[in-house]
């Protein structure tokens, strides 16, 4: 018997296997070079940011970029740069806390619903409806209204109306699993139906769970930015990318664009990371695609 | 007899990320008015690619065919541009598929697809079509054909589906049609009822048949001629009583072995306990051996084999095949 | 000799639910009173076209779907009855293989954890142990212990069936439900895994339940054989005498439509009308009546029981 294409790689080691990932996905590579850069600038935004965000300084108000402000100041004459690097600490904890929890909650209901569907099933389609049938918005403003404005419950406002979306769609995916014959025949060894759902049923939903997931992160910094804007956001002075750019969407678009500009450029930069990194995730994460 | 339809060299390759994947390599053979010819072979082999090279129905890129012509009574396919094409489709040569839900358009009741068809190639006026396509429902045995004509394909069985496609495809009377596997799907009984269709329709209409299949018990029942294919090449063809009374291609020998047959219980054929088995699978297409394709499979391989393609050639009065020691 | 496996009336209905309560407004009787028996070492051939329920047999014999009625006995044990802890340790003797080579297989676990893990379930050995356990079963089915390691899309369909396989044995069962195993393989390797299931047999006296549309198929490897209809078993015989002196219409036509590979044995064919009628709205009497040449007015009423016409050979016809 000879395999098809099978010469296994020589078991390889933890950084061999991560030299052909990166060889294999060079764009899942720079994907991964923007959310570090993100993220380490998030980290040590203290160290690294040129100017203290938070102090003003009337005679720059409004200063363009220069060698003073690199990516300018705003009105209140504080430095956008700096400002862009402490408000990554708290977009990326809203887009990242709020998308992992409203994605890993998503996909456990979306797989309980699917897996064990009966009445169970029925009541958590019918509240996922109800919830859908809300903005987004609507229902963050409610539920901050309701927690009060802080970051950790900001991310559990932005959260909670993501779980439906997801596990809709997750729902929809387990519920063609299920009947796969690799399923029964797991179940055929007496294996529990739980180590089935989460062994087998589970890994195969990843694909769609990471595009949806990587899908919602940029609007999650929007919505973050509305909440912020209505005041039920992470309160001032705190800055976050959102804030920054609807306070200054409408009257500084003409007169001071790089209050617009950069803020969103910030936003579409992970957003764009995010997606290089999601789509090479999923696939370096699927056998299949491999040799 | 004259011949209809006549392929010669046809070679078909895929352009991949895994290089060049030759399909079809240079596969020639006729089919006269009126004869049924089946092309025989296992998945990969390239028997339904050299279909779609017939109708040129593959997507181009990545599929091109690069070499060899495809003549209907007298026009080469090949060379007619696609306007040209689209017509001859239908009212030349036809195709139907294994599976007819994926053939027949969903949303259109069965009738229409059919007079449409009509009505693109014969010029007829809707309410012609509308009464041919009727006809043609009839024609194929399909019960109470008015109401079945207002259908759509879902609501029809697989056998009844298969039928309603087999109406389409001769309902304006090509010389060729090209079968891909058209029973594959279906239960034996109603494989039966469609084989027997075709053939009654083909001696009515003289179409000549050019069978793609698998089955060598379709083969037997159906053909007159046999092409069989390995790896992309014709490996041999014969008369269908020659092929199968003295197979000359060892994989074909392999093949008529391997198979289990219905009556040895009753004597009708006396079959050992145990099968006999071609041992190892099908070369990839795109890391074909040098020599003979299916040498690495073949116990009767040697030096020469592996090294070099055997010709295809006659080892008996109009039985050919490429091997070098038959 | 009491049988290994015995299937009593077994039944499985689903419902038809309709409208925004989910009413249940009919019936499908997917599989209507079924009985038989696998004795140790053999093979029961179950052949049926699409739709007769053939396969929601073999899983209900499983408990892999809940049946709605019957029993099935275990070595005289009723499964049916049993609560899914009870159950487990049963499971060690019942296995399946599937039709599908491509999709019985998880894609994203290698092949070796995929037939160790039975045996991961029942706690068996510990990981060196069942590596070896599965470089035997690797050996068994004829893979090398080296493809171990490699993903599912790395096989071809033969040598993935041969993973399915050895997965089944891992836990030395007894007795197989093999639906459709070969029915989706090329012909040169589908003469491999037959082989392979017919020489596990007799080296473990495995008993199979085979599942399968294609006659020719259970002629070779089954012992005795059931032909199914539309939920019910028409006739039920052994090997030699079914495919000899078939007494059912419906198997007489079955055989009747086999395609021959012998060019030399053109019959003169006598081929059944007419399309397997839909199992919701079954035929009245006989379900077989509509498509049959003999039916009388007695078939369109009354549905045969399925009686023992010789010994050992059963017919639900009241023609025969």
């Amino acid at each position: 018997m000879s395999a098809t294409a099978a010469k296994p790689r020589s078991k390889p080691s933890w950084a061999n296997e991560l030299l052909y990932l990166a060889r294999r996905y060079p764009l899942g590579v720079a994907g991964a070079i923007i959310m570090t850069v993100f993220v380490l600038a998030a980290l040590f935004a203290g160290v690294v940011a040129p100017l203290d965000p938070f102090s003003t300084n009337p005679r720059a108000s409004l200063a363009p970029p220069g060698s003073a402000y690199l990516l300018g100041a705003d009105m209140m004459g504080r430095d956008v740069l700096s400002r862009i690097i402490h408000g990554a600490r708290i977009s990326l904890a809203v887009a990242l806390g709020a998308t992992f929890l409203g994605s890993g909650f998503g996909a456990a209901l979306g797989l309980a619903s699917g897996y064990v569907g009966g009445w169970f099933d029925l009541v958590v389609q019918r509240l996922g409806e109800i919830m859908q049938a809300l903005p987004l918005l609507v229902m963050a403003l409610v539920i901050t209204a309701s927690l009060g404005p802080s970051l950790p419950n900001t991310i559990i406002a932005i959260a909670i109306p993501l779980i439906p979306n997801v596990a809709r769609v997750i729902r929809a995916n387990v519920l063609s699993l299920r009947e796969l014959p690799f399923v029964e025949a797991a179940k055929a060894t007496g294996m529990s139906e739980l180590r089935v759902a989460v062994v087998h049923v589970l890994p195969n939903t990843l694909a769609p769970l990471i595009v949806l997931a990587t899908a919602q992160l940029g609007s999650t910094i929007l919505t973050e930015a509305s909440l912020s804007f209505l005041g039920l956001g992470v309160p001032e002075p705190y800055p976050s990318w959102g804030r920054m750019l609807s306070e200054s969407a409408a009257e500084y678009v003409r007169t001071a664009p790089w209050l617009v500009i950069f803020p969103g450029l910030a936003i579409s930069a992970v957003v764009f990371g995010a997606n290089l990194l999601g789509d090479a995730l999923r696939d370096a994460l699927d056998p299949r695609q491999r040799d | 007899m004259s011949s209809v339809l006549e392929v010669t060299d046809l070679t078909t390759v895929f352009h991949t990320r895994r290089g060049l994947v030759r399909a079809v390599q240079g596969v020639s053979f006729t089919v006269n008015r009126g004869e049924t010819l089946a092309i025989v072979g296992e998945s990969g082999c390239g028997k339904t690619i050299t279909a779609l090279s017939l109708m040129r129905l593959l997507p181009i890129p990545p599929a091109e065919i690069v070499a060899g012509s495809v003549k209907v009574a007298g026009t080469d396919l090949l060379r007619v541009d696609d306007a040209t094409m689209r017509r001859m489709r239908g009212s030349e040569i036809a195709m139907i598929f294994q599976e007819p839900m994926t053939a027949l358009n969903p949303l259109i009741t069965v009738g229409r697809q059919i007079a449409e068809m009509v009505m693109l190639h014969e010029g007829m006026g809707r309410a012609a079509a509308r009464r041919k396509a009727v006809d043609m429902l009839r024609h194929v045995k399909i019960p109470e054909p008015e109401r079945r004509a207002r259908e759509y394909p879902h609501q029809m069985s697989g056998g009844m589906r298969q039928r309603a496609m087999i109406a389409m495809a001769l309902a304006c009377r090509p010389k060729v049609l090209v079968a891909d596997e058209p029973t594959t799907a279906l239960d034996v009984t109603i494989q039966a009822q469609i084989l027997d269709l075709i053939g009654d329709l083909q001696r009515e209409l003289g179409t000549a048949v050019v069978l793609i299949t698998h089955d060598l018990g379709v083969v037997a029942e159906v053909a007159q001629r046999v092409v069989v294919m390995y790896a992309g090449r014709k490996v041999e063809e014969a008369p269908v009583a020659a092929l199968f009374a003295d197979p000359k291609h060892p994989y074909m020998r392999g093949l008529l072995a391997s198979i289990p047959r219905v009556g040895t219980a009753r004597g009708l054929a006396s079959m050992d306990d145990r099968l006999q088995e071609i041992p190892g699978i099908v070369p990839p297409l795109n890391e074909l051996p040098p020599g003979c394709a299916f040498a690495p499979r073949c116990k009767m391989a040697d030096a020469r084999c592996r090294a070099e393609a055997p010709p295809f050639e006659m080892k008996a009065a109009d039985h050919a095949a490429a091997c070098w020691k038959s | 000799m009491s049988p290994l496996i015995e299937v009593s009336d077994l039944r499985k209905y689903y419902p038809i639910r309709k409208g925004v309560l989910r009413r249940q407004v009919a019936q499908v009787h997917a599989v209507d009173g079924v009985s038989f028996a696998v004795n140790e070492a053999e093979t029961l051939g179950l052949v049926g076209e699409s739709g007769c329920g053939k396969s929601t047999v073999g899983r209900a014999v499983l408990r892999l779907i809940e049946p709605t009625a019957g029993a099935v006995k275990l070595r005289g044990r009723d499964i049916t009855q049993l609560g899914k802890s009870d159950l487990r340790p049963l499971r060690r003797e019942m296995q399946i293989v599937f039709q599908d080579p491509f999709s019985s297989l998880n894609p994203r676990i290698r092949v070796g954890d995929i037939v160790g893990e039975p045996l991961k379930v029942h706690g068996i050995g510990d990981r060196r142990q069942r590596e070896e356990k599965v470089a035997q079963l690797f050996a068994r089915v004829g893979l090398r212990a080296a493809q171990m390691r490699n993903y599912p899309h790395q096989f071809s369909g033969g040598q993935r069936q041969r993973v399915s396989i050895a997965r089944a044995l891992a836990l030395d069962p007894s007795f197989i439900v093999a639906d459709e195993p070969v029915s989706a393989l090329d012909v040169s390797i589908q003469a491999q895994v037959i082989n392979l299931l017919m020489d596990l047999q007799r080296e473990s006296r495995l008993s199979y339940l085979f599942i399968s549309h294609n006659l020719a198929v259970v002629e070779h490897i089954a012992h005795r054989v059931a032909v199914m209809y539309l939920g019910r078993i028409v006739e039920y015989a052994d090997k030699a005498t079914l495919f000899t002196r078939p007494l059912h219409p419906y198997t007489e036509a079955l055989l009747a439509a086999v395609p021959m590979p012998d060019p030399t044995l053109k019959r003169q064919k006598r081929h059944v009308s007419g399309d397997v009628p839909s199992p919701i709205s079954p035929p009245s009497g006989c379900h077989f009546h509509p498509r049959c040449p003999y039916a009388e007015a007695r078939c369109r009423v009354e549905s045969p029981v399925l009686r023992e016409v010789a010994t050992g050979h059963q017919v639900a016809c009241h023609l025969r």
